[in-house]
């Protein structure tokens, strides 16, 4: 007997739609503010809708200029303090924010809500996750995202764009000079106390001269916006900087979440990053073959970033590798273990510190390093991104040269600013620091992840006294800045917007030429006030969005 | 590719298989126990301890096979590694380190699958939600397995997940056919059974439907549900893709797209020969669990050739 089956139904549909099914059964009967005269004439089942409206609007405490059941007042969201990033101090939204504004306030509660749920459910679904360290079995979290973007309009990101390449340009001929001839050094600009000193420099680099001269090929630079309106460089990353997937991946449950705001507006896309990651990797390749193993260093799945070396391989289409899946061969070439046998390795975008990737040089007793890598390297049979000893530049003591050292190499003034920086080597400097300490953001030279710091005017008299006494035993290791009002997007909290502080790591590459990501990650501090934007520390996400205002 | 990454993807496959497996064993019996008369039957809840191979475990856990306890043990123990949440764990742990392998929709689905037994599998302990619970597993490893085969490269990576797969459903068929048989042909001959017992057929039948085979047997071998046809069916087959000499078959057959596949094949053609070979008629009654036995030691080498081969594992 022949059987006609149905069409298979589809899974589950992504969570993309689900906010819009329940809106025209509950709100469209009538048009928002027509008044009793039309009641008089419809239906009595109909009553209910508009009388539901008045309801509302009567046990609403404030007054209401919008429409009454929807659930953002951009007028009752206050940032007034700050500078924000999508409201100006008028209330109005920012030009390039008015089309986001305007949206959501169209929403209701209920869909803003189903929205929320839909965004944290596909970030369930799609297992992005970050890693906490010793949470005993349970070690991946899902990645805390607010729904509401970070706007930008695309003619401010076009300076803040050279202003990371000149930066980052500067930067890789400082760190080239610093492994050869040391002219900045002679020079008298740099003092060689504070190369003696870093923890990042590597005396095993020197004379090493890697292709294009580039050894900083990947960096995460952090920016931060004052109250005036300025944007800053808050730090560097030039080691092993991470979140770029997690850029990546709230564009896509932006995409899923809001596609109706896609379609309609000019935002510039971020997708790209891995394929132009990949075209960096390969330009720096020692050997000339039309596709070279490029392949990802991760210490394995317990890194708190293992996610996105996972994701970045995935999507570069390149081998994720352990430590132990490599070995360096009597000719001192790097090769896989391969079903087949060895396969030669031409780039290593590592994602393990300098210290533990050669047993034979760096730490002995290291299990997530390949023994005899250095020598490779050293010998041009491997490329290493980001090369070892990069790490120099991204001393928070070197960040207060960073304006000279543009200057010196480029002779151009940055078209960036530094926050203004103390160095606590220096004893006028320092006296300052201590005498204002509860003014001061204090920071350790060589940590990351927001460890170790002290937020002066958020911290408690112990905590100055200790930092006090921590700054006097070792100068060298800290600077301090003005604590900076940082900038807010309204975010999301329970069911209106408040304002929160934020971040941004766009993400930079160089090789032959330099790329930047159009925008970056926005971090944002959840917590109320909370100036920490780290995901370790309470910290979470938004997409950033480059808008064209200017296209018709 | 990768030593690492082959190994991992050939235990997420066995894994995945080993919780599908699972899932349908204890499905089926759940149902036939139902039907049979409480008084007086040979067949309750223990063989499928037995099945999975964890006596001993069990009972170092557990004083009695109740059906609390054996549910427990097989659905969400994790101290038992081959429970479904354990295996899907697993599953899920050995494709966390292989991600960037697969289709991302693979790893969603799989995530999703794992999501799901954490959070529904205390409904599975219960009587009237294990079916249905049960189902959403089968379907969510059927449901991966049809994303890879639709949307990967049937590359090295593919064949590693093949091998697997069908390996570990070698076993557990295999398994399934020694532990019930034994209990079923022990009872005497077969048309004495048959008079004997109006249960007899009902628990044939759960044997191939553990083993989603009933429907087949009933289009192909076209004759009433009888012990030796059911073995003969289970083990020799050619077309039935969860009979012993079908999955021997894919094992071979995904091996020859792999290098160095000597020594495993050879090791292979041997067993498929001495499946073929066997007489299934003589065997119901005699040497069946020698028989199987020495199909298992096969199948515990062919995993070591391809450990040693592959995963630069030492044979040992």
């Amino acid at each position: 007997m022949w059987v006609i089956f149905k069409l298979p139904s589809p899974p589950a549909p992504l969570p993309t739609g689900v906010g819009r099914q329940a809106a025209p059964v509950v709100f469209s009967p009538l048009p928002l503010g027509e008044g009793p005269g039309v009641r008089g004439n419809i239906s009595p089942t109909l009553h209910h809708y508009p009388l539901f409206h008045q309801h509302h609007i009567n046990h609403s405490s404030i007054t209401h200029t919008g429409n009454p059941q929807m659930s953002i007042h951009w007028n009752q969201y206050n940032a007034t303090c700050f500078h924000d990033e999508l409201i100006q101090d008028s209330g109005e939204p920012r030009l390039a924010a008015a089309a986001l504004c305007n949206y959501l306030s169209s929403l209701t509660d209920e869909e803003l809500k189903k929205r929320k749920n839909a965004a944290e459910l596909a970030i369930l679904v799609m297992g992005i996750t970050f890693t906490v360290y010793s949470e005993g079995t349970n070690i991946d979290r899902a990645w805390p995202f607010d729904i509401i973007p970070r706007i930008i309009s695309k003619k401010e990101w076009e300076r803040t764009e050279a202003g990371l390449v000149q930066r980052m340009t500067a930067l890789n001929m400082f760190i080239q000079d610093l492994y050869s001839e040391q002219r900045i050094i002679k020079d008298g600009l740099f003092p060689i106390e504070l190369l003696q000193n870093s923890k990042n420099f590597r005396p095993q680099c020197v004379g090493i001269r890697p292709p294009h001269r580039t050894w900083a090929h990947i960096c995460g630079s952090d920016l931060v916006r004052d109250r005036d309106g300025t944007l800053y460089v808050l730090e560097d990353n030039l080691r092993v900087p991470s979140g770029v997937s997690y850029m990546l991946e709230n564009r896509s449950v932006m995409k899923r979440t809001f596609p109706e705001l896609f379609e309609n507006q000019n935002i510039q896309p971020v997708d790209d990053y891995p394929s132009k990651l990949f075209d960096m990797l390969a330009s720096i390749s020692p050997r000339t073959e039309e596709r070279p193993q490029v392949v990802v260093l991760t210490p394995g799945i317990y890194n708190s970033a293992y996610f996105e070396h996972s994701y970045l391989a995935q999507n570069m289409g390149a081998e994720l590798v352990e430590g132990p899946d490599l070995v360096v061969g009597d000719n001192d070439c790097v090769y896989m273990r391969d079903i087949q046998g060895l396969k030669r390795v031409d780039v290593i975008y590592r994602r393990v510190d300098d210290l533990f990737l050669d047993p034979e040089v760096f730490e002995s007793d290291s299990l997530l390093g390949v023994r005899g890598l250095m020598r490779a390297w050293r010998k041009g049979k491997v490329a290493l991104a980001n090369a070892p000893g990069a790490g120099v530049a991204d001393d928070k003591v070197v960040y207060s040269y960073v304006p000279d050292i543009i200057k010196y190499y480029l002779d151009q003034d940055p078209i960036i600013p530094n926050v203004e920086t103390y160095r606590c080597l220096d004893p006028k400097q320092r006296s300052h620091v201590l005498a204002n300490l509860d003014k001061m953001v204090v920071k350790p030279a060589n940590e990351s992840g927001g460890y170790g710091m002290l937020v002066g005017p958020h911290a408690s008299t112990e905590e100055h006294a200790k930092f006090a006494e921590l700054i006097q035993n070792d100068p060298r290791n800290y600077i301090a800045q003005p604590a900076l009002t940082l900038s807010t997007v309204p975010t999301l909290c329970d069911d209106h917007v408040e304002p929160r502080h934020v971040d941004l790591r766009p993400f930079i590459l160089q090789s032959d030429s330099t790329y930047v990501t159009m925008g970056g990650l926005t971090r944002v501090a959840l917590r109320k006030g909370s100036l920490v934007v780290n995901s370790s520390q309470g910290g979470g996400s938004k997409d950033t969005w480059i808008i064209n205002t200017e296209d018709p | 590719m990768l030593s690492r990454v082959a190994k991992n993807i050939y235990w997420l496959a066995r894994y995945l298989e080993r919780a599908e497996d699972t899932a349908r064993m204890v499905n089926v019996n759940t149902h036939l126990l139902l039907d049979l008369p409480t008084i007086g039957r040979t067949f309750g809840w223990e063989p499928m301890i037995t099945i999975m191979g964890s006596n001993k475990l069990f009972y170092e856990l557990h004083q009695e096979h109740t059906e609390d306890n054996v549910m427990n043990f097989l659905l969400d123990d994790s101290r038992n590694s081959s429970s479904i949440h354990s295996s899907l764990a697993q599953a899920r742990e050995n494709m966390r380190t292989t991600r960037e392998i697969f289709p991302k929709e693979a790893w969603e689905q799989l995530n999703n699958l794992y999501l799901f037994v954490k959070e529904e599998e205390a409904n599975g302990l219960t009587k009237s939600n294990r079916y249905d619970f049960l189902k959403q597993v089968i379907l969510g490893c059927q449901q991966f397995t049809g994303i890879l085969m639709g949307a990967m490269s049937h590359d090295a990576a593919y064949n590693f997940f093949l091998l697997g797969s069908y390996l570990e459903r070698a076993d557990m068929t295999s398994r399934t056919l020694d532990v019930r048989s034994a209990n079923l042909f022990s009872q005497g001959s077969e048309e004495s059974n048959i008079k004997l017992s109006p249960f007899y057929n009902i628990q044939w039948m759960s044997v191939l439907k553990s083993l989603t085979a009933y429907q087949m047997y009933r289009q192909h071998v076209r004759t009433r549900v009888k012990g030796a046809d059911v073995l003969k069916f289970l083990l020799q087959d050619h077309e039935f893709p969860r009979s012993v000499f079908f999955c021997l078959g894919m094992v071979e057959n995904r091996l020859s797209g792999l290098p160095k596949n000597d020594s495993p094949r050879r090791t292979l053609s041997h067993l498929q020969r001495q499946v073929q070979a066997a007489n299934v008629r003589e065997l119901a009654y005699q040497g069946l669990h020698k028989f199987i036995d020495d199909l298992q030691i096969g199948f515990g080498e062919v995993h070591k050739q391809i450990a040693g081969n592959y995963f630069g594992e030492v044979v040992g």
